[in-house]
């Protein structure tokens, strides 16, 4: 198999089994809803259109929300940036967390010990608390919010890339090509980097999913992205006043998240059992993703 | 040889312990390192908050501040003196249990955290006994008829429920319960300042539902999974051979194997928490630290925030020094001494 086209087959393997079916088609329907969205919808999602709280009419089908804005606009306009922050964040994080991984891996020692002491410290933040600490004082921007998600993964990327790569670089390919005299960037990133494959395209599952959960939490808790833009965990927070007079603009972002993040799991799941060739749920990649399991304790 | 010569004094067997003991030098390695992990968390938070470029000050009281509240501001959290000092102070007073006073309203921040952290303790609390025990009940059973309908709904279950946020959750339980099919619960738990949650189990209902609802898949497919592997091993096997009742193998042969990964899920589910309640308790109004970090962020109340940041990753950093060792003492194979 050619492995710079690895990721692809992996991804083709999950995406043929009955649950990575299903959650890649639930996961890209509301992608592309999210995308299009914004081109589709019939009103602007920024100025008021009609009375607050308005129920379903004809010319807004899910009414309004609380300063008689339409709904179903903002419903549409309201997921490109969560998504957009999410995927980026969730590259960014893993990336990072992959070189630090490799390299204290590969270079043991001290470099190995200092970097997995600034991992212990920075998993001793909850993820949620770390980025409030980020935003609480240096204010609430978007780029704000895509480096303290980033930065909330890395840690534990850094854990789960570390294990991996310290079963690949005692395999004895990697012994030699060392022996050959390969430099150790090259060993690093054309010998051991391949074959974390798969514990890399689960982490990104992993992270894409627990980027949408934090985003959209931190948006609920109004410290994410701000008013008046539209978004989902922010249109929820804005509306449950309004619950019992127009339910929509609470109902359809709560189904909305609730589906993607199901669909990006499940389909996450089914590209960790095609990796694995197990025949039942990696629970233990559960434990040693959220790094307070070292595999020594499995 | 008599029988007094061949034993040992206690101190010299507590030296002969500690010696040979293997699990003795890694709790005390594991402590140093929460100790030196703790310090460090300190230096990271006093940095995010006070010593970042930029004056500390300006950034929470704005552009309009007048120069006489920018000047009480400084002085109050000593921003017009060295870094280092500043932080001496802060870690000096902590340690000695002067949290400092919040911006907010001038009370002492433990006068204004003491009671939330009753509160939410007993929100952790509960949450945590009833969705460990459900989970690992539900993990048990699933493990025991794996294969059957019931395991495959449980575990289709678990692996939805398990990526939802908290806030999804919380507004699902508030519409379904609160306000739209059954008006059955309270939306929102006003506990009265001086009141206990336990006083108000009404009140409890929904949040402690929420968070059981959050962390409890974790457990449970943690759960299933060490129990299937348990039941797989030789050991079981054996048991089964001797003709042994199924429900003898299922409790007394194979949980024993799955305990240290419960414990794992125990300490997991504990961690969990600890973000959890920040967005559940903010969703129900609940009075606790949660909600309270939410405010002090509102508010800029820097005081606050670090006291509670502090807090919160010191219970995570106890919580991980405790499972580890506990999970260590229940695996008789890394416990012998070698």
């Amino acid at each position: 198999m050619n492995v710079s086209w690895g990721w692809v087959s992996l991804l083709a393997r999950a995406a043929r089994t009955r649950r990575g079916a299903i959650g890649l088609t639930v996961t890209g329907a509301v992608v592309l809803l999210a995308i299009i969205g914004p081109f589709i919808a019939p009103h602007s999602p920024t100025v008021s259109q009609t009375a607050p709280f308005a129920p379903p009419s004809g010319a807004y089908p899910l009414g309004s929300d609380g300063i008689g804005r339409d709904v179903l606009s903002r419903v549409l306009a309201g997921g490109w940036l969560l998504l957009g922050v999410a995927a980026a964040s969730t590259l960014l994080g893993v990336g990072a967390g992959l070189l630090i991984g490799i390299f204290a891996a590969y270079r043991g020692g001290i470099v190995d010990s200092m970097l997995m002491r600034i991992v212990d410290v920075l998993l001793a933040f909850p993820p949620l608390v770390f980025a409030l600490l980020i935003v609480s004082v240096l204010g609430r921007h978007v780029w704000l919010l895509l480096i303290a998600v980033s930065i909330s993964h890395t840690p534990q990327v850094a854990r789960v890339v570390r294990a991996a790569a310290l079963d690949v670089s005692a395999r004895d390919f990697v012994r030699a090509v060392e022996l050959l005299g390969t430099p150790s960037r090259r060993v690093m990133t054309g010998e051991i980097l391949p074959n974390l494959l798969s514990v890399v395209m689960v982490e990104l599952g992993l992270r894409f999913t627990f980027a949408i959960l934090l985003i959209a939490s931190l948006s609920f808790l109004s410290f994410g992205i701000q008013p008046p833009a539209a978004d989902w965990g922010l249109m929820i927070n804005e509306n449950r006043i309004g619950l019992t007079v127009n339910p929509w603009g609470v109902l359809v972002p709560v189904v909305l998240i609730a589906v993607l993040t199901i669909g990006l799991n499940t389909f996450t799941d089914a590209i960790a059992r095609a990796s694995l060739g197990l025949e039942r749920p990696p629970e233990q990649m559960d434990l040693v993703a959220t790094g307070i399991v070292s595999e020594a304790t499995l | 040889m008599t029988a007094v010569a061949a034993k040992p004094r206690a101190a010299e067997r507590l030296r002969t312990f500690k010696r040979k003991h293997p699990v003795f030098r890694l709790v005390v390695v594991r402590l140093l390192i929460g100790v030196l992990t703790l310090w460090l968390v300190s230096v990271v938070i006093f940095a995010a908050t006070q010593a970042l470029p930029g004056n500390a000050a300006y950034a929470v009281l704005g552009r309009s501040a007048t120069p006489a509240r920018l000047h009480a501001y400084e002085v109050q959290l000593h921003l017009n003196r060295p870094v280092i000092d500043q932080y001496g102070s802060w870690i000096g007073g902590v340690l000695h249990g002067r949290f400092g006073t919040s911006l907010a309203n001038g009370e002492s921040v433990s006068a204004l955290i003491g009671p939330r952290l009753v509160n939410s303790a007993v929100l952790v609390a509960l949450s945590g006994v009833i969705s460990v025990l459900v989970a690992v009940i539900l993990g048990i059973l699933t493990a025991a008829k794996r294969d059957t309908w019931f395991d495959h709904t449980a575990s289709a279950l678990a692996l939805a429920v398990i990526a939802l946020p908290e806030f999804v959750v919380a507004i699902a339980l508030v519409i379904l319960f609160a306000v739209l099919v059954l008006h059955a619960l309270p939306a929102v738990s006003q506990i009265p300042p001086g009141g206990y949650p336990w006083q108000y189990p009404n009140e409890l209902i929904l949040p402690v539902a929420t968070l059981v609802i959050v962390i409890g898949p974790y457990a449970f497919r943690i759960t299933r999974g060490a129990m299937i592997d348990a039941l797989e091993s030789d050991h079981v096997e054996m048991a089964r051979l001797k003709g042994l009742s199924s429900r003898r193998v299922l409790f007394v042969h194979a949980f024993p194997s799955a305990i240290p990964p419960v414990i794992q899920v125990v300490g997991l589910s504990l961690l969990y928490l600890a973000g959890g309640i920040v967005v559940v308790e903010y969703v129900f109004n609940y009075p606790g630290v949660g909600a309270a970090l939410v405010d002090a962020v509102s508010n800029r109340d820097i005081p606050t925030i670090q006291f509670l940041v502090l807090a919160l990753a010191t219970f995570y950093v106890v919580v991980n020094i405790g499972t580890d060792v506990i999970a260590l003492l229940a695996s008789p194979r890394r416990r012998a001494p070698q």
